[in-house]
């Protein structure tokens, strides 16, 4: 009973990783950059939601104010970064996002604060008594919640990608820029639309982690549990970000508890590590990412 | 070669009606210091397929990517002359306003969408379109009746299939546009000779048939002039001649240069590296 409790706690915890791994899976997809940054977006979306709420204004239209926000950052990361930097190397583009990341960081907590805001958004972290009465189970119902959220979201996303004409245009970009502009492509817009669906993850990551451990300066940090998602799941899949969040949480979790008295304790924070260097080894792409097609 | 493409020799200028696209002496500069193309001019008719010969490295690739818009992205500007697409100047213009009014361009090497199948290759070409999906799916069906070999592998990855499919491909994606000037780079790059040609008659097909108007750079210099009615020969950046495919066929100086045929009188290599420096256009 008490390894199910884990074992389901774990997963859950997982599909909060794979929120986070979500916004970076999407701007690479498109750009076949790291966005580095995306932990910064994380911070910026959170607060400015809660300083929204605390300004009075009800919770639906505080969040699609931040997605306003992240739709304007979008379009100026575009124009005044991404676009004079076309058709340059990635390395100058992931260079860029480290840049970014310090600036969207400063910006956050010089617009709005640096204290730390309790975020309320109408779930409470509770046990779920419906389920605790009829199976015995202690799970959280904000656990619950938040992972439905994050599977309607990655539903969306994965319908968005696959089956509609904007989709594999964001495809077509992050397979070849030259090639996707030569058949009429516009580059800028597709970027504006990915940092803007990134913005969207961010902001929904940001609420569910924000209100769990408060809007503060170390959501910006929650963006290193996503690393070990991505390697494991592919950095170029939704489905791997989804699939290894759920890998990563449920593992660290069962690994902390059998594992951790041997060694002391304390494996919860390197665990995903270990386990996504050894899927390196025997599937460098990640277990969905994109194949590596090599022609000779 | 029959009589009728024969007849088909005319130069373009003498053409009535308006060309339809006008180079006129341009100048391309890469990162402001490197200047690629010094004053070239070219004309395409309506309905004609042109061919931009020359060495690798003559200025044909940043010829196409001067018309096509695609120039911009690699820091290359066009810094003097006009070039003018149905009768208006197109130097302003980026590339998917320029695919929108029927001007794309086939890049060199393919650059299919590895990760994307055949299928959503050929589909990515119509993303301008916006006369819906019944007309893509047209259009789509039209494309495979020209390249069969293309249906039978619709939903293969186009990293996987071979490199004449892979062109096939990439022709497809801009067929897709509804295009009325393809700018076909060197369609004939790493294939099979007898893949050169299945890909050259549907070049020829498409021109007769759909009326599309070709703009064709190629190193292949026997293979573009037996399928153009139209050639120009650049060189460092310049055109140094044109004529009709005919004339270019049986100059000396593109037998002796591009076609590797000599006359026969030059028989030492002494003599040929004469005549090559008495001959150079500079």
């Amino acid at each position: 009973m008490f390894v199910l409790e884990v074992f389901i706690s774990g997963l859950l915890s997982g599909v909060m990783y794979s929120l986070v791994a979500l916004g970076f899976v999407l701007i690479f997809k498109a750009s076949g950059v790291f966005n580095f940054a995306q932990g910064a977006m994380v911070l910026l979306a959170a607060l400015t939601f809660v300083r929204f709420i605390e300004m009075g204004i009800p919770l639906w239209l505080a969040a699609i104010m931040t997605f306003g926000v992240m739709i304007v950052l979008a379009i100026f990361i575009e124009r005044f970064l991404l676009r004079p930097l076309v058709n340059q190397p990635l390395i100058t583009l992931f260079m860029l996002t480290i840049g970014l990341n310090y600036f969207l960081e400063g910006l956050a907590q010089a617009v709005w604060d640096a204290e730390v805001h309790g975020l309320d958004i109408g779930i409470e972290d509770v046990p779920w008594v419906g389920l605790e009465q009829a199976t015995g189970l202690l799970i959280s119902m904000f656990d619950v919640i938040s992972a439905l959220i994050a599977m309607g979201l990655v539903i969306i996303l994965s319908i968005v990608f696959n089956k509609t004409k904007v989709g594999r245009a964001l495809r077509a970009v992050s397979n070849d820029h030259q090639a996707a502009m030569s058949v009429g492509i516009p580059l800028n817009r597709i970027w504006v639309i990915v940092w803007a669906m990134s913005g969207l993850v961010a902001l929904v990551a940001g609420a569910l982690w924000g209100t769990r451990l408060g809007v503060q300066f170390s959501l910006s940090i929650v963006a290193l549990k996503a690393l070990p998602v991505l390697i494991l799941g592919g950095f170029n899949s939704i489905m791997g970000a989804i699939v290894a969040g759920l890998i990563i949480g449920a593992s660290e979790k069962l690994g902390e508890v059998f594992l951790g008295p041997y060694v002391g304790g304390g494996i919860e924070s390197f665990f995903p590590y270990v386990l996504a260097m050894m899927v390196l080894f025997w599937r460098p792409q990640g277990l969905f990412g994109d194949v590596i097609i090599e022609r000779v | 070669m029959s009589e009728a493409e024969a007849l088909n020799d005319t130069p373009p200028a003498v053409a009535d009606e308006k060309p339809l696209l006008q180079i006129s002496n341009i100048e391309v500069i890469y990162d402001r210091v490197i200047l690629v193309l010094r004053g070239v001019s070219l004309t395409i008719p309506k309905g004609g397929i042109v061919a931009l010969l020359g060495a690798n490295g003559a200025g044909k690739s940043t010829t196409l990517k001067a018309i096509s818009g695609l120039l911009r992205s690699e820091r290359g500007e066009v810094t003097k002359g006009s070039i003018e697409y149905e009768g208006k100047s197109i130097l302003q213009n980026n590339a998917t306003e320029l695919v929108s009014r029927g001007l794309i361009q086939v890049m060199e090497g393919r650059h299919c969408f590895e990760h994307l199948t055949v299928d959503e290759n050929l589909l990515t070409g119509a993303y301008t379109r916006r006369d819906g999906n019944a007309a893509v799916n047209r259009d789509l069906e039209l494309v495979y009746s020209y390249f069969p070999r293309l249906k039978e592998r619709r939903s293969v990855l186009a990293g996987y299939i071979s490199g004449g499919e892979q062109q096939m491909t990439a022709i497809g994606r801009a067929l897709m546009a509804r295009p009325s000037l393809i700018l076909l780079d060197e369609p004939s790059m790493g294939l099979a000779p007898q893949l050169v040609e299945e890909i050259f008659g549907i070049v020829t097909r498409l021109n007769e048939d759909e009326g599309v108007t070709f703009l064709l750079a190629e190193q292949n210099t026997n293979m573009a002039l037996q399928y153009a009615r139209y050639g120009y020969v650049l060189e460092s950046g310049r055109v140094v001649l044109d004529g009709d495919a005919k004339s270019l066929r049986e100059n000396e100086d593109v037998k002796e240069f591009y076609l590797g045929l000599s006359s026969g009188t030059r028989k030492s290599y002494r003599d040929v590296k004469h005549y090559r420096r008495r001959k150079r256009w500079l």
